[in-house]
């Protein structure tokens, strides 16, 4: 094992040299870095040019000065890397540790929620194979598989942020858009049982009831513009989570691990004022946000002890996952509370969802929920558009590899020893499919680093997408370098880390020989 | 007890109904005709096969074909009347100029181009590209992953390192290195090095379909009556590869148009004069509130195209790939237990399964 490991790591280090040396000397010959000065009409030019050979050392010939690269490089090991420096002097390390945690900002929770909705929906779709439901989220996930990101960024600009600021100026939703919005909800509710057609018309018109009357109850209170759960929100919502999650892992018959999740649930409501209390605090930071959260887990993972004794390690699943979502909701009601105060601040003027950029630079305001909100709608576009394309492509995969598995003669063995069909899908049939989706997921997280370079265009990040497009356009060849050093290592550690992955959690494949 | 047992008659019952199903279906028929009977049940598939070749029919027939560089075009006119580069007179409208109407049932852009022209001529040279990565993305990838499956060893081994290392090239380097040493080549070279670098995962699947393939005894009895590697590999095996190649090459198809738009969009792809779908979005972005019909054009086409090509690519996967079956959940079979004593309900699932 450590012998393959060793022999691939050596493989990959020669990949590197190999693609690096090459990419290097093709880049040094797509272009002259000296043409803008060159033509340029200042006095001192050749003193210019001068200048700028010595910076780049340009006088020495490509492959030469590819290996000095590499020797700054090499300084990784001694724990003094030189990626060399930028056409305007600064250092390729500096500008790349600066761009990789906006870029990370950018795409890391578009990939956690893509991965998530997708496999969800993928599995949803794969058990009611050939359902209405089934057609139709095939039909949308082929749909966002051959969108265009730039394009739907556009959509997503005009109707997610100028129109909806729009809208915010009375905050009242109006009667068409109550009508249409309870239709979807009870098309999709109706869409995931099967049975009767009683049964799925009767469903259809208790979801489109509920839901439009939800909705007045939204408009009546103004809920638009002031939102906020409450306790008795959060407490009905992470309840019925605790009670879902638990329903799924271990099933209904379970009594023990549902009191324990609705343990967790009743310490969130019992724990809902004094951590709002602390989370008021006048200089509050990122620690001091989480830690109150932690006795929400400490709770969840002293429960399966006290209530269970037989299966702990499922009783304990279901219970960190609902004091995941406990402390999810309990962020989201600060936050919900923190939204109005956050569109009438100054320099966001009622209209809080921007269309481009980072950060509002007219936010005067160093309160940290404030601060967080402005992250956070600063992210919400770009992560819609990312999570929208790469959604499709986890619901295919899934939905496939779930339906290659249901087929296999374990499942049919699970079903006749007289399992219960959650305990079949769950237990034996989606552990083994989800195997393949880790070299996918492998791969999504290395493309993290380098990937988003139109996503960032549209929406005006400077991460390392940006980087490296400026790098190519002005032909700034350290900087590229430095860009395609990190990126080509991801991807091929990402590659390695796959294969590895792949054989610890599948017996019958073996690396090594 | 007695609930297993009856689950695991049923059971057996429906193994012999599911092996009858497959046996009725595709009995006196070839490889071939069963393939093309399963793909023309998948009416998704059908109908964007007909829809995408509508589009292309129409596409090339408006805008022509433009081969070539800059200096030495090769071109067969289409009917559409305007060039790409005419600068009409524009009409004025509500919000701004050049609506369309009854002469440019696009619109016009606002220095007065046609953009029925424009968009024609976008869709024509994305179809171009995405015919030319397909072509030799998909001949590349299957010889390489057929060659390094069949051989194994270090010819395995070369190949796949080499594999890798194109993996960790990015093809926008590769771009403007062309677009610096040679100038603006037209399409066709774009779309020459977008294939020369999309090859890669299609190798790696023909590869492991290779692996597999050449243990099964045909293959040794081929080898047995004397045929050579290469009979062995492209009479034998590659016919028993074609489901995955044609499936991941579809896929390719769609992926390529996509990068393509996604280049041109970021500067990288096609150049100016001549236009694609993405630089087309690329230039008129700005223009979405007041000239609407600029940015939605070629949008739906790049949509249409990638959707139709995404949607044959799966009719053809459930076409080729016999294990893609319908699996039977727990109520149909304690169904089958109860209503059918003998004779399975043969009809009811042949209708289901595909």
């Amino acid at each position: 094992m450590f012998a393959f490991i060793a022999r691939r790591i050596g493989i990959v280090l020669l990949i590197l040299f190999g693609s690096s040396f090459l990419v290097y000397n093709l880049e040094a010959l797509s272009g002259d870095p000296l043409s803008e000065l060159r033509t340029s009409s200042a006095k001192n030019k050749e003193f210019l040019i001068a200048q700028m050979t010595r910076q780049l050392q340009l006088d020495v010939p490509p492959p030469l000065r590819y290996f000095h690269w590499l020797q700054g490089v090499l300084g990784v090991f001694t724990g003094h890397p030189d990626l060399g420096k930028t056409r305007n002097g600064l250092l390729v390390v500096t500008e790349i540790s600066g761009a990789i945690p906006t870029t990370i900002r950018l795409v890391l929770g578009a990939t956690i929620l893509a991965i998530l909705l997708g496999i969800t929906v993928g599995v949803i779709t794969a058990i009611r194979q050939y359902s209405r439901l089934d057609y139709t989220m095939t039909f949308i996930s082929f749909l966002m598989f051959s969108l265009p990101i730039f394009w739907v960024a556009v959509l997503l600009k005009q109707y997610m942020a100028i129109e909806f600021n729009n809208f915010l100026a009375s905050g009242q939703i109006t009667l068409p858009w109550i009508f249409g919005a309870s239709v979807i909800m009870g098309l999709v509710i109706a869409g995931l049982v099967s049975g009767s057609r009683k049964r799925v018309l009767s469903l259809f018109g208790i979801t489109f009831l509920a839901t439009a009357g939800l909705l007045f109850v939204v408009n009546l209170t103004d809920w638009v513009l002031k939102p906020g759960l409450g306790i008795v929100g959060v407490g009905l919502i992470v309840a019925g989570i605790a009670a879902g999650i638990s329903s799924i892992i271990v099933g209904f018959e379970n009594k023990r691990v549902l009191y324990a999740s609705l343990t967790v649930a009743l310490a969130t409501i019992s724990l809902y004022f004094p951590i709002n209390a602390m989370w008021s605090a006048k200089h509050l930071n990122l620690l001091g946000m989480l830690a109150p959260l932690l006795i929400i887990f400490a709770v969840a993972v002293a429960t399966p002890f006290i209530f269970t004794r037989v299966d702990r390690g499922s009783a304990l699943r279901t219970t960190v996952i609902s004091a995941a979502f406990a402390s999810l909701f309990m962020v989201i009601d600060r936050m919900q509370r923190t939204w109005f105060v956050y569109s009438n601040a100054d320099g966001i003027d009622q209209r809080p969802i921007p269309t481009i950029g980072t950060v509002s630079v007219r936010l005067d305001s160093h309160n940290f929920w404030i601060l967080l909100m402005d992250a956070f709608v600063h992210v919400l576009l770009p992560t819609v558009a990312l999570t929208l394309i790469s959604f499709a492509g986890y619901v295919r995969y899934s939905r496939a590899s779930l339906l290659e598995v249901m087929n296999m003669d374990y499942i049919r063995t699970a079903r006749a020893k007289g399992l219960s069909e959650r305990t079949v899908i769950v237990r034996h049939a989606l552990r083994n499919a989800m195997i393949p989706l880790t070299t996918l997921m492998a791969f999504d997280f290395a493309g993290l680093i380098g990937g988003a370079i139109i996503t960032e265009t549209v929406f005006g990040w400077h991460g390392m997408g940006t980087l490296f497009r400026n790098a190519i356009s002005s032909q700034d060849l350290n900087l590229l370098m430095g860009v395609f050093a990190i990126t080509s290592f991801m991807a091929v550690m990402a590659n390695l880390i796959a294969d590895l992955l792949y054989s610890a959690l599948d017996p019958r494949i073996r690396v090594g020989n | 007890m007695a609930r297993n047992k009856k689950t695991t008659a049923a059971a057996e019952n429906t193994t012999d109904s599911e092996s009858q199903i497959s046996l009725q279906e595709t009995v006196g028929l070839s490889q071939g005709q069963i393939i093309r009977k399963r793909f023309f049940r998948h009416k998704p598939a059908v109908a964007s096969l007909i829809a995408l070749i509508l589009i292309g029919v129409f596409v090339f027939s408006a805008s022509g074909i433009h081969l070539g560089t800059e200096d030495h075009p090769i071109t067969i006119p289409g009917w559409w009347k305007f060039g790409i580069t005419e600068i009409l007179d524009s009409n004025f409208c509500q919000t701004s100029v050049g609506c369309p109407d009854a002469a440019h049932p696009f619109g016009q852009d606002p220095i007065g181009r046609d953009y029925f022209a424009l968009v024609m001529r976008g869709a024509e040279q994305s179809i171009m590209v995405m015919l030319v990565v397909g072509l030799i993305g998909g001949i590349l990838g299957t010889i390489i992953g057929a060659v390094s499956g069949y051989f194994r060893g270090w010819v395995d081994a070369v190949l796949m390192r080499f594999t890798d290392f194109i993996i960790t090239i990015p093809s926008i380097i590769i771009g403007a290195v062309i677009g610096f040493k040679f100038g603006n080549l037209g399409v066709v070279a774009l779309a020459t090095y977008l294939g020369l670098f999309s090859w890669t995962g299609l190798a790696r699947l023909v590869r492991g379909e290779f692996l597999s393939l050449r243990e099964r005894e045909f293959v040794d009895a081929a080898r047995v009556a004397g045929a050579s590697n290469r009979r062995i590999i492209f009479k034998h095996i590659l016919p028993n590869a074609m489901g995955v190649i044609i499936v991941s090459v579809t896929l390719m198809l769609a992926g390529a148009i996509l990068l393509e738009t996604a280049l041109s969009y970021i500067g990288f792809g096609v150049q100016a004069p001549d236009v694609s779908l993405g630089s087309l979005i690329n230039d008129y972005q700005d223009s979405f509130t007041v000239s609407p019909w600029l940015f939605y054009w070629p949008g739906v086409l790049i949509i249409g195209i990638a959707l139709c090509v995404n949607f044959i690519g799966d009719g053809l996967r459930d076409a080729f790939d016999p294990r893609q079956r319908r699996h039977i959940t727990r109520k149909e079979l304690l169904k089958a237990t109860f209503k059918t004593p003998s004779a399975p309900d043969t009809k009811r699932t042949v209708e289901t399964e595909i």
